[in-house]
């Protein structure tokens, strides 16, 4: 696996959906489960979509809201209005 | 190395002169393979404790403790004085015999029965 | 026509380089003048790229709405008598390391990170600053405020602010923040944003907060939680400030190494106290030192740094010493904490056949061999009503400032000493890493406020124990000594028999 980047998400409603989207939108990425939490690892680049978490919960959800979530993660982080992206240069 | 400091010439209090500690000296003392005392012992000590007081009473009163100090014989331990090793003579202080401020003492006592 | 909305790049574009300005009237050096005297050296600020594109509309929201999760689980927790829920007693001991130890860090850091905020020469790590120095204002109330509860039935936690000043332990993580706070901006995002909040930082969450979970401590796993989305951000900004440092000049590259190996030992020393917590504070048990160290440091660090090798950078120096003791510090540290326990406001024990075959189990080539006859030995002398406190104050690092208790290398018998001579005085340090340390700065360290000399210079109350221990605002009986025969220890067997029925509930 080229280098994984990671997030380790709270077992929240929120965290859940976030993890199933992440599952959905990235084909390589595998997920591990912990007490109250799940990590998730993907080679090389990670993409969280607002649309495709907004869709699983059945509100709009910005990707913002991350940090209400997020536990851990290990990468370069990118933000912008849609989507939540972690990546090594 | 210098530290990196704002203007040149930075230094600040050295706290632990010898002089703060109201006419003694920091000793260190350190019983070999006996880690049930998890490190070496800080002792304030006047240059002139005679090596007979460290020996005969200071030192049984932090080791005692140990059910091996009741087979102790210091006089046949091996001591080791800042790094070198040491022949500490009981008439002597400590001071006149090298024992200096923030000196570290480690000896060794053979097991019960051996040399 | 409709307003156009700013992207959320556009709008913090705006609020962050759009509200900076070039000085006209003052030099820049003036404004910022803590800039350039650790010879850093950054061409252009510009190139700083903000990981996160938080404004301060979204930053109190999403704050907010964390505090109002916090505090319904901390009074839910209040109401229901969440202490009952805990595995047992000894696991407080834990919290109580926090409280003390961890809790007046997160103080420093909000102190600290307000002096970036205004000292950095870039809007951008400013801005980064700024909400950090607020979140760890956060982290420490929201800490007092969960351990708030115990201090009702528990001891030790009374006045740790008062403690965390005074305590020969708790000097410990004092000194390690005072050398950062009184380094300068670029040595401190070095020390405390990359090497303790990214590198090391699962070292201290992980025991801490999966502790909690496996203790049953509601509380503290939620306010875990809540930091640690805090979190993400405070180690984002120390990855790309280290970066950012490397790729502005080939000649931070050294100062940077330096300041990697410095802080790299200093927190991984820092962190054998939470070794100790976690091998034997907890009753039901994570993961050990060992394993952590393994899966948090090497396997998960290593990968970093074979990233930074593209600028020069490597492993930090002593990592292999790290390595090789990871099957020791842990337990030298429950020894000082046994050792000492007259003098903690934290409470050690002996150790039951159950938790001796889980350390065997987890130290297979050190624990049986070294560790495991002391413990037998301590626990028959506890058992003959002569449980051994020493006698004696300890030999502290200069650096670290733990009790010497560390060994050499592959000679788990023989503690490693090592000692440097400044203007006419010795110092001891515990290692070749911290005697590195000293020796690249002696004039920091020879300042150093070390809790045995300064008892035996006078400084700390009194001559005697009972007088220090009063200076130290420890209640002498209750928040010291063995968990066994404590006033907690007494009172938690007494709830435990009070849940369970009188009566037989169901047909036999």
């Amino acid at each position: 696996m080229s280098r994984p980047v990671s997030i380790t998400l709270q077992n929240s409603q929120d965290g859940i959906a976030i993890a199933d989207a992440i599952m959905a939108d990235n084909p390589e990425a595998e997920r591990k489960p912990f007490p109250a939490m799940t990590k998730i690892d993907c080679p090389g680049r990670l993409v969280i979509r607002g649309e495709s978490v907004s869709d699983l919960l059945g509100r709009e959800w910005d990707p913002q809201e991350i940090h209400m979530s997020v536990i851990s993660l290990s990468g370069s982080v990118d933000e912008d209005d849609g989507s939540f992206t972690l990546f090594w240069r | 190395m210098a530290v990196a400091s704002l203007k040149p010439g930075y230094a600040g209090p050295t706290r632990d002169r010898v002089d703060n500690f109201h006419g003694a000296q920091l000793v260190y003392v350190h019983w070999e393979e006996h880690l049930n005392f998890c490190a070496a012992i800080t002792l304030p000590l006047p240059a002139d404790t005679p090596f007979d007081a460290l020996a005969g009473e200071i030192l049984p009163s932090l080791y005692a403790a140990d059910p091996d100090w009741a087979d102790v014989d210091l006089g046949a331990a091996r001591w080791m004085l800042d790094g070198r090793d040491w022949s500490p003579e009981p008439g002597r202080s400590i001071g006149e015999q090298g024992v200096g401020h923030k000196s570290l003492i480690r000896f060794w006592t053979a097991p019960a029965g051996n040399a | 026509m409709a307003a156009r909305k700013l992207s959320l790049k556009q709008k913090y574009g705006h609020f962050t380089r759009g509200l900076d300005w070039e000085p006209s009237y003052q030099k820049k050096e003036d404004i910022f003048p803590f800039a350039s005297y650790e010879g850093i050296k950054v061409h252009d600020w510009d190139a700083w790229e903000d990981p996160f594109k938080l404004t301060m509309d979204a930053y109190w929201k999403f704050q907010a709405e964390k505090e109002r999760k916090l505090y319904a689980v901390i009074d839910s927790m209040a109401q229901n008598n969440g202490q009952l829920g805990i595995t047992d007693a000894r696991y407080l001991n834990a919290v109580k390391i926090f409280i003390q130890g961890v809790t007046p860090l997160e103080y420093q850091a909000h102190r600290h990170f307000a002096h970036l905020a205004r000292h950095l020469p870039g809007a951008g790590l400013r801005v980064a600053a700024q909400m950090q120095s607020i979140d760890e204002l956060r982290h420490c109330q929201t800490q007092i405020h969960t351990i708030s509860h115990y201090n009702k039935y528990f001891d030790g936690i009374h006045d740790f602010t008062h403690m965390h000043d005074r305590l020969w332990y708790l000097s410990v993580p004092k000194s390690f923040f005072d050398d950062a706070t009184s380094a300068g901006p670029f040595e401190f995002l070095t020390a405390i944003s990359f090497a303790f909040e990214y590198v090391l930082t699962n070292l201290l969450f992980v025991p801490f907060m999966s502790g909690a979970a496996y203790n049953g401590d509601m509380a503290t796993v939620t306010f875990g939680f809540s930091a640690q989305s805090d979190e993400s951000r405070h180690m984002t900004l120390g990855l790309e400030a280290v970066r950012f440092l490397l790729e502005q000049d080939e000649a931070n590259v050294p100062i940077v190494q330096g300041w990697i190996d410095k802080w790299f030992w200093r927190g991984y020393r820092l962190l054998s106290l939470v070794g100790m917590m976690m091998d034997y504070m907890l009753p039901k048990k994570v993961m050990s030192w060992s394993e952590a160290w393994e899966s948090y440091y090497e396997e998960a660090g290593g990968a970093l740094f074979a990233d930074l090798a593209r600028y020069g950078i490597r492993e930090p120096k002593y990592a292999e010493v790290a390595k090789a003791e990871k099957g020791h510090v842990s337990h030298q540290v429950w020894s000082i904490f046994y050792n000492y326990a007259q003098a903690a406001a934290v409470h050690t024990w002996d150790v039951d056949d159950q938790h001796l075959a889980w350390l065997r189990e987890k130290y297979p080539d050190t624990f049986e061999q070294t560790y495991q006859p002391r413990y037998l030995a301590w626990r028959k002398q506890a058992e003959e009503g002569q449980r051994f406190y020493n006698n004696g104050l300890p030999m502290l690092c200069q650096v670290c400032q733990i009790p010497m208790a560390f060994t050499e290398v592959g000679d788990p018998g023989t503690i490693s000493f090592r000692v440097s001579e400044h203007a006419g005085d010795k110092y001891h340090t515990c290692s070749d890493g911290c005697k590195d340390i000293f020796d690249h700065e002696p004039e920091k360290y020879v300042q150093a406020w070390l809790p045995v000399h300064q008892i035996f210079q006078g400084n700390c109350g009194g001559a005697t124990l009972p007088e220090v221990l009063d200076w130290y605002h420890i209640n002498q009986g209750a928040d010291n000594l063995d968990y066994v025969g404590s006033p907690e220890e007494a009172q938690w067997n007494k709830w435990m028999e009070g849940r369970r029925p009188a009566m037989p509930i169901a047909a036999e």
